[in-house]
């Protein structure tokens, strides 16, 4: 793997055989020529991201249980790449989520209720993309890409040094708007970094069925693009990679792919029933690869971290939790005057009648 | 001055690329060409690449891109070169463009245009000729324009790219040669109104985009046969202006509606619901229907038994029951 440059020959972009990975399941360093450890104080902010990211996704699953939520697809398993690609975003870049990447929402420091909105139920997005320069939640698969594409070359054309990152899944990546993003990105040389979280599953369908490529990071070369293929467990890997391409792009060098491997460690949504399409002991095998645990070994055998710390940090999720419980448990008030008050910019005519037909409904 | 309705849109680009740095115009072949249709002509040369530009051949990617730029603060009007070639980018007009204002509560307007040639009898093949309109403005959200003539195609234009939402401005292809005599920059009635092209007394046909010429054709025929037709121009299809028809079907008491796509479903079954239940005790006949053939475009060695013509739009009023007004005048 080397950087990018302006006029790479394919092999300059080519993923490597085997994920970026800078620190083992078992906490240890590896060695990367090209990809430094990020420093002390950025593996604790990731820990601790990571730490209240998992509490946060735990209550909202319980939360979906007692009916609070509408749906709620966890992303139990993939806190190292949320976190870690979210951490790698400038206070300019733009963030391109899709519906499984509320950890990513309060990572970014969204408010939870405002994060969970859509998930709840009492409107689509329950934030201002303006506010913390996070597009909506993307349901739609894919469709968000060529939003971000676009932003991200309004922001070039204009010379403002600001890059977009589009999360993608594996599933995603079989969508013609990814071939079309990808594709409209290379060739405008824009400024975004296109991260796959590759969690093996689109709901029941694993990624054998989904793609023949190598991987889905080889599909980069194919555009002229680097694809980078990350240990998606490894929070270090994915923030010294993602910063890296974010970092190129805003420089003027294009976009990049980022594969981040991971897996969805829950079934697809609390509505869904894995068990139908797969066994319990492929998901125990990347349970013992947990991403939090893997970090949190390295930073207690370095001393990076202590005992007290660590407790500290769970409190914090904790009282995460509580704020997310308590905010989502209140009811919530949805006015139905505010259905026709942002379908265009002053209501038509037509809408004002109806509006007025459906408050006397209302108070019938 | 002799205006084409594709100079007068020519026009209205250039002069909102010249008066505001947002806007941008870019789509398949818009630049160096000037497009297929010439509509883009000589904006490339005179704004440069950086304000006009070729796109890679995608229209979900034209319009996704579109987006985001918009949600930056340009202002995109991209091109889709036929009808019939929009549909690859249905999903980001119907899923994005119409909904993200509603999706964000206000937060994010998207002030774009996407301009689609639309609709036949230009003798081109299959997948060039449809006319579309129905699945836009079943679509809450979008503001759905088109012009009849060269002075709206130019004042319409300029008023979608200067309006807060997205806009999708169908142009009526065969009509893109179609002259007038007029002086641009003209300014037109606001967008969302319609406008009586043609008084007259006996009854209401209401047209838009290609068919306006067709509807004062056969207004100006059936003159001969003894009708005072009024023809109204929709202009905007999405807001409707039902003040602007009904105050016309109330006075004639007949109406045809006219267009150009297929009856079934189509955008005339709107108009003669609307018509009907506001008009009911004004109406001496049911709200009638010209149009396609409830069939895929045919042809263009068929088309013309497709599209509607003068003739077929008069056999449509001469069934609008004109024996109970000769009833009415004997009692």
């Amino acid at each position: 793997m080397t950087s990018t440059h302006l006029d790479p020959g394919p092999h300059d972009l080519l993923p490597g055989a085997d994920p970026i990975r800078l620190i083992d399941p078992d906490g240890r360093r590896v060695p990367d020529p090209a990809f430094p450890v990020p420093a002390p104080d950025v593996l604790r902010a990731l820990y601790r991201r990571m730490v209240i990211g998992r509490r946060f996704d735990r209550q909202a699953t319980a939360l979906t249980r007692q009916g609070r939520l509408a749906v709620y697809p966890s992303a139990h398993g993939q806190e190292a790449c949320q976190v870690g690609a979210v951490l790698a975003l400038g206070e300019a870049d733009w963030l391109f989520p899709t519906y499984r990447d509320s950890m990513a929402l309060v990572t970014r420091d969204l408010d939870p209720v405002e994060a969970l909105t859509m998930l709840r139920g009492t409107w689509h997005c329950g934030y201002d993309p303006y506010a913390h320069r996070t597009a909506p939640q993307c349901t739609p698969l894919a469709t968000a890409a060529p939003h971000a594409v676009g932003l991200a070359e309004a922001a070039r054309r204009r010379g403002d040094p600001v890059a977009a990152l589009a999360f993608l899944g594996d599933g995603a990546t079989s969508e013609g708007d990814a071939h079309e993003a990808f594709n409209f990105a290379a060739v405008y040389g824009s400024p975004v970094v296109f991260c796959v979280q590759n969690n093996g599953w689109a709901i029941s369908v694993p990624l054998a069925k989904q793609t023949h490529a190598p991987s889905l990071a080889y599909k980069a070369v194919g555009y002229g693009m680097p694809g980078y293929l990350v240990d998606g467990n490894d929070a270090a890997a994915v923030h010294a990679v993602v910063s890296r391409a974010l970092a190129d792009a805003r420089a003027g060098h294009g976009p990049a792919l980022v594969e981040c491997l991971t897996y969805r460690i829950e079934a697809h949504t609390n509505a869904d029933d894995d068990r139908r399409y797969r066994d319990d002991d492929a998901v125990a095998v990347w349970r013992e690869r947990d991403p939090v645990t893997r970090l949190e070994r390295l930073l207690l055998d370095e001393g990076l971290l202590d005992a007290a710390a660590v407790e500290a940090v769970r409190t914090e999720a904790e009282d995460f939790a509580a704020r997310t419980r308590d905010g989502l448990n209140a009811d919530p008030v949805a006015d139905p005057a505010e259905l026709f008050a942002h379908v265009y910019a002053e209501p038509t005519a037509g809408l004002r009648e109806q509006a007025a037909a459906l408050a006397e409904e209302v108070a019938e | 001055m002799s205006v084409t309705m594709g100079q007068a849109l020519n026009a209205a680009l250039a002069d909102a690329l010249a008066e505001d740095p947002s806007v941008v115009v870019f789509g398949e072949d818009v630049g160096p060409l000037g497009g297929v249709f010439r509509v883009t002509d000589g904006l490339t040369a005179k704004f440069g690449e950086e304000r006009c530009f070729d796109t890679p051949l995608a229209e979900a990617g034209i319009v996704g891109t579109a987006v985001g730029m918009a949600m930056y603060g340009m202002r995109p009007v991209v091109e889709m070169q036929f009808d019939a070639f929009a549909y690859p980018a249905f999903e980001q007009i119907t899923s994005h463009v119409a909904k993200m204002r509603n999706r964000t509560r206000g937060a994010v307007g998207l002030p774009m245009v996407i301009r689609i040639p639309y609709g036949g009898a230009i003798g081109s093949v299959e997948h060039h000729c449809d006319s579309s309109e129905a699945y836009y403005t079943h679509t809450p959200g979008l503001t759905v324009l088109t012009p009849g003539t060269p002075a709206d195609a130019y004042a319409l234009l300029r008023q979608a790219i200067a309006a807060p939402d997205p806009v999708i401005f169908l142009e009526p292809k065969r009509r893109y040669r179609e002259k007038a005599e007029i002086a641009l920059p003209v300014t037109g009635e606001p967008m969302a109104r319609a406008v009586v092209r043609r008084p007259g007394s006996d009854a209401t046909l209401i047209a838009y985009g290609p068919m306006v010429a067709t509807a004062l054709e056969a207004a100006e025929a059936g003159r001969a046969e003894g009708y005072d037709l009024e023809v109204i121009d929709l202009r905007s299809l999405a807001p409707f202006d039902d003040a602007t028809v009904c105050a016309s079907v109330r006075r004639t008491g007949r109406a045809v509606v006219v267009h150009e796509a297929s009856v079934f479903g189509g955008y005339g079954a709107e108009v003669a619901a609307r018509v009907t239940e506001r008009c009911f005790h004004h109406l001496e006949a049911p709200v009638l229907r010209v149009g396609g053939l409830d069939i895929p475009y045919p042809p263009p060695q068929l088309e013309s038994h497709h599209v509607p013509d003068a003739e077929r739009i008069l056999d449509a009023v001469a069934r609008l029951q004109w024996e109970s007004r000769w009833t009415a005048v004997r009692a």
